[in-house]
């Protein structure tokens, strides 16, 4: 139908578009944006659709939909930079952000001569496949069939809501170092939510994924509309009869997969080079050091295909690639944006990226992992005299400068020698990154990507993600529980 | 009404009117014009110079009782034609729901002047913008030679308009400044850790704001106190929440109070209206109306003109806030407490909340609790709100000989929210309204800390 053919047309800086951006044209901006002095420019095209529908009470509730689009301009002079967007795109705004993100640059005029070569990256996922390009209501119909299969899945269900969010992103970024590069994201992401009840008792429970993947993603195993319906009943009903968790340090086993947002936490925003750069960060000159137990190889990962942290090419125009940050237990590297890199006179590794076209680009993770170890899963568990088996989390956070981070737990158990014995209330951990990394004692066979349910937040900007790591035995870690036993 | 809230309600009201000339019942229609200037030194040299102004328009249209809603920024007449009419098509694939209309009347006509905006605000340009940023950072690197760094310092303001309008005949407009100013230096520990602190002013007004040599001062003094931190036993202790903390607990109660946590079932405190959910030191009010606040509005997002409401009175819960359709779901009246963004569904929002302060100095708190541990920041995502499970990472000062001893950090502190609430004992009188969500300091007489 109509409004679905207007959700993907291509942007009109595209080649054949309303306001195709050219080589000429292209150069033209840069050349305004430098003329103040600048030492380095670049342009960032976006145009954004996006659709999202919502079920509620068992009918489709919301629909809705947005087309953002503009142009970001950056213009560094040192370590300064200048920012300025327009979201018309016609020559005069568009030369007139150029100016005014210049202006960061005093030092007068220079002639620039760019040379700029437009580059194909590899494909890690493609638009054709994209749900946006799909009638809308088979998107309504997965709405519904979680909705059934949530309410029959229990008699304790009293609520389920339900969500699809899809979206394709096109870019085109321009530096003054000779990069032109575009791409085309595609974005979904499906959501189940549900509240039980038993008697007095009430507990919610959800369960989600997508990734940069079309509608097939609905037909692997544990991903149908059904499976997420009866993850999130399995889920609240199972914390329905939680008990106050322990309080206090103790060893800990993290589930493989979901996991690694105890990884993005306790290392991973460490080692986005920005901090490290201003020496803000605690891993701030420990390249070459033993940063993690022997264990622990950590790697960010931008080129794993359809997955939500995947970038063909990140949003300075470097293309995305895999870096290993930690080899057993030693910190290799970090994860660069334009700045940083030229900062330690390295290549830039792909990690620039941006929420869009208003803000300018941080050193920000991709998908990251660490890698398996020997162990199987049930081995780790029957080591464990007491402790918490953590399996879902909400969220968590760190303090870059000291290292203490937390994570959120939305499902776990206690471990009473060596099995799992009863359902946990949700509880924070906290601990220091490299303190607790240090404590990696036991590393599983069974190494789990998340599904693509994950957003990261820095400095006001929020980019998709993804982690995964194998089950996890810490040694020990603080459980912010109540129970003093 | 100045010249940019007539052009945004004229837009606003021709896109709800043009809705309807394309098959909708009904239609409102929301438009945002801002601009935003942003400066930040580290440093002493200037590291970010952003200039950028935005515009966009959402629209809301029901037909049949079914609705859409969408948001664009591309407002030449042919394009907003097109997307108009593709949102009545969009409508077609959403189900009838009986609620969902336009609120019965009663919209707002007057629009009382609760100064919002200072012209002064956006006259600052980026240079003395940056100036300011540059004598803040320096106050907080010369106060104390332990601080070795900075995160830098951020001056930024939002300047801007928005008009609301819909086919009932109800338009409405205002237009706003907002100015922050925020410091976070760097000191480390002799073993290569390093403490982070912040301070900050904010307001609608330049004339209101602290001055950036205060700020760096407050924010260099916040963050070398922190400096040899360590974790704490684990047991249960008296907790204190600085005013900075306990707006989040404000914030958690909005969370579970309002109306559309009530009809989703996901509060622990369904059935709970009029009954005690707090000490009865407790009384928590939104107000809409507080003239140079930072939540202030003269009407809501479904243009109903705002008013007072007391949350909590004496600890108990005594209106739970809702918009129109939230209201209708719980068969009852709108308080009147609609947000909504650009392009998003209206839903309860808090306007300005706040919990009323008490009578005690923060030092008569200190005093009064030997042991107890005093919080300043709290970190993580740890609440259900469905059965009030409270758990969350904090860092903050053991009291000691009745002032700030100990520094404290890598630490969690858990209870049950109803607990937490119920066992608030004393409030300080030291209530600020530097943002939309205040409180005073608040005791609360026990909740468990996870450490050694």
């Amino acid at each position: 139908m109509s409004s679905n053919t207007k959700t993907i047309e291509r942007a009109p800086f595209a080649p054949g578009g309303a306001n195709e951006i050219d080589r000429a044209i292209a150069k033209r901006l840069l050349g305004a944006a430098l003329d103040a002095g600048g030492d380095y420019a670049d342009l960032y095209f976006e145009y954004r659709s996006t659709q999202d529908f919502s079920l509620e009470d068992q009918k489709i509730k919301n629909v809705g939909q947005g087309v953002t689009m503009g142009l970001g301009v950056r213009v560094t002079k040192g370590d300064a930079t200048g920012y300025a967007y327009c979201e018309e795109l016609t020559i005069e705004r568009m030369l007139s952000a150029a100016r005014t993100a210049g202006q960061i640059a005093s030092s007068g005029g220079s002639d620039h001569a760019f040379s700029l070569e437009e580059i194909t990256p590899t494909t890690r996922y493609t638009v054709e496949n994209s749900s946006l390009r799909q009638p809308p209501q088979e998107k309504l119909a997965l709405l519904k069939r979680a909705d059934v299969a949530a309410r029959a899945a229990s008699d304790k269900v009293i609520k389920v809501n339900a969500s699809f969010v899809e979206q394709v992103r096109e870019t085109l970024v321009v530096s003054s170092n000779g990069r032109m590069v575009r791409d085309r994201l595609p974005m979904m992401r499906f959501g189940v939510s549900v509240v039980v009840q038993d008697g007095e008792k009430r507990q919610s429970g959800s369960s989600g994924g997508g990734g940069r993947k079309g509608l097939e993603y609905f037909e692997a195993l544990g991903a149908t509309p059904e499976d997420h319906g009866k993850e999130a009943v399995r889920v609240a009903t199972a914390m329905l009869d939680a008990r106050e968790a322990p309080a206090g340090g103790m060893e800990v086993v993290l589930a493989a997969g979901d996991s690694g947002i105890l990884l993005h936490e306790a290392v991973g925003h460490g080692l986005e080079a920005d901090f490290n750069r201003k020496g803000t960060s605690n891993y701030s000159g420990q390249i070459g050091n033993m940063v993690a137990s022997e264990l622990c190889t950590v790697v960010d990962d931008g080129t794993v295909d359809e997955s939500r942290g995947a970038i063909n090419v990140d949003d300075e125009g470097n293309l995305g690639q895999s870096n290993v940050l930690i080899e057993k237990g030693k910190l290799v590297g970090y994860m660069h944006d334009e700045l940083s890199a030229k900062h330690y006179g390295v290549d830039p590794s792909g990690n620039g990226r941006r929420q869009s076209f208003r803000c300018m680009p941080l050193p920000r993770m991709t998908n990251t992992s660490l890698l398996g170890g020997n162990h199987e899963p049930d081995e780790i568990l029957a080591s464990v005299k007491r402790g918490v088996y953590a399996v879902k989390f909400s969220g968590g956070q760190v303090n870059i400068s000291n290292g203490d981070f937390v994570f959120s737990l939305t499902e776990g158990y206690l471990i009473e020698d060596g099995k799992i014995t009863a359902p946990l209330k949700g509880v924070n951990l906290i601990g220091n990154g490299p303190e607790v990394l240090r404590k990696v004692v036991m590393l599983g066979s069974d190494f789990e990507r998340s599904d693509g349910i994950w957003t990261c937040g820095k400095e006001g900007q929020s980019v998709p993600v993804g982690v995964g790591t194998p089950t996890i035995k810490i040694s020990e870690i603080t459980v912010g529980g109540t129970s003093a036993s | 009404m100045s010249d940019l809230v007539n052009e945004l309600s004229e837009i606003a009201s021709r896109v709800a009117a043009l809705a309807k000339t394309k098959g909708a019942d009904d239609a409102e229609a929301m438009v945002r014009d801002g601009s935003e200037l942003t400066t930040k030194v580290r440093m002493g040299e200037a590291e970010l110079v952003q200039e950028a102004g935005s515009r966009a328009v959402g629209l809301r249209v029901f037909c049949d009782k079914r609705s859409a809603i969408t948001y664009s920024s591309d407002l030449r007449p042919a394009a907003l034609e097109a997307w108009v009419a593709n949102t009545v098509e969009l409508a077609k694939l959403s189900e009838p729901d009986e609620l969902n209309t336009l609120p019965d009347g009663g919209f707002a006509t007057e629009f009382p002047d609760l100064e919002l905006y200072d012209p002064s605000v956006e006259g600052m340009t980026a240079e003395e913008a940056l100036k300011i940023a540059i004598a803040g950072e320096k106050a907080a690197l010369g106060y104390d030679k332990r601080i070795t760094n900075s995160q830098g310092a951020t001056w930024s303001r939002v300047v801007g308009g928005m008009a609301f309008a819909n086919t009932a005949g109800f338009v409405g407009g205002s237009k706003g400044s907002y100015v922050s100013f925020y410091v976070e230096p760097v000191c480390d520990e002799p073993d290569g850790k390093k403490r982070n602190g912040s301070w900050w002013t904010a307001s609608r007004f330049l004339g209101d704001l602290a001055s950036a040599e205060e700020v760096g001062v407050e924010a260099a003094r916040r963050t070398v106190r922190q400096l040899g931190s360590e974790k704490i036993d684990t047991g249960d202790r008296v907790i204190i929440f600085e005013p900075e903390v306990a707006r989040s607990l404000v914030s958690t109660i909005f969370g579970v109070s309002n109306g559309s946590a009530f009809y989703r079932k996901s509060t622990y405190l369904l059935e709970r209206e009029n009954t005690p959910i707090a000490s009865d030191l407790v009384t928590i009010v939104d107000d809409p109306l507080i003239k140079r606040a930072p939540g202030s509005k003269s009407f809501d997002g479904d243009g109903l003109p705002t008013r007072k409401n007391i949350v909590v009175d004496g600890g108990v819960l005594k209106t739970v806030l809702c918009d129109t359709y939230t209201a209708r779901k719980l068969g009852r009246e709108s308080t009147h407490s609609a947000g909504r963004g650009v392009g998003g569904s209206p839903g309860p929002t808090s306007s300005n909340l706040f919990m009323e302060q008490g009578a005690s100095t923060p030092e008569e708190i200190l005093a009064a609790s030997e042991g107890a541990l005093y919080v300043t920041s709290m970190m993580g995502f740890g609440f259900n709100a469905i059965t009030g499970d409270f758990s969350r990472g904090a860092a903050g000062f053991l009291v000691e000989d009745g002032k700030l001893g100990r520094p404290v950090s890598e630490i969690t502190i858990s209870s049950n929210f109803d607990t937490m609430l119920k066992g608030i004992d004393m409030l300080g009188n030291d209530l600020e309204f530097r943002s939309s969500i205040s409180a005073p300091t608040v005791r609360i007489a026990s909740m468990t800390v996870a450490g050694n």
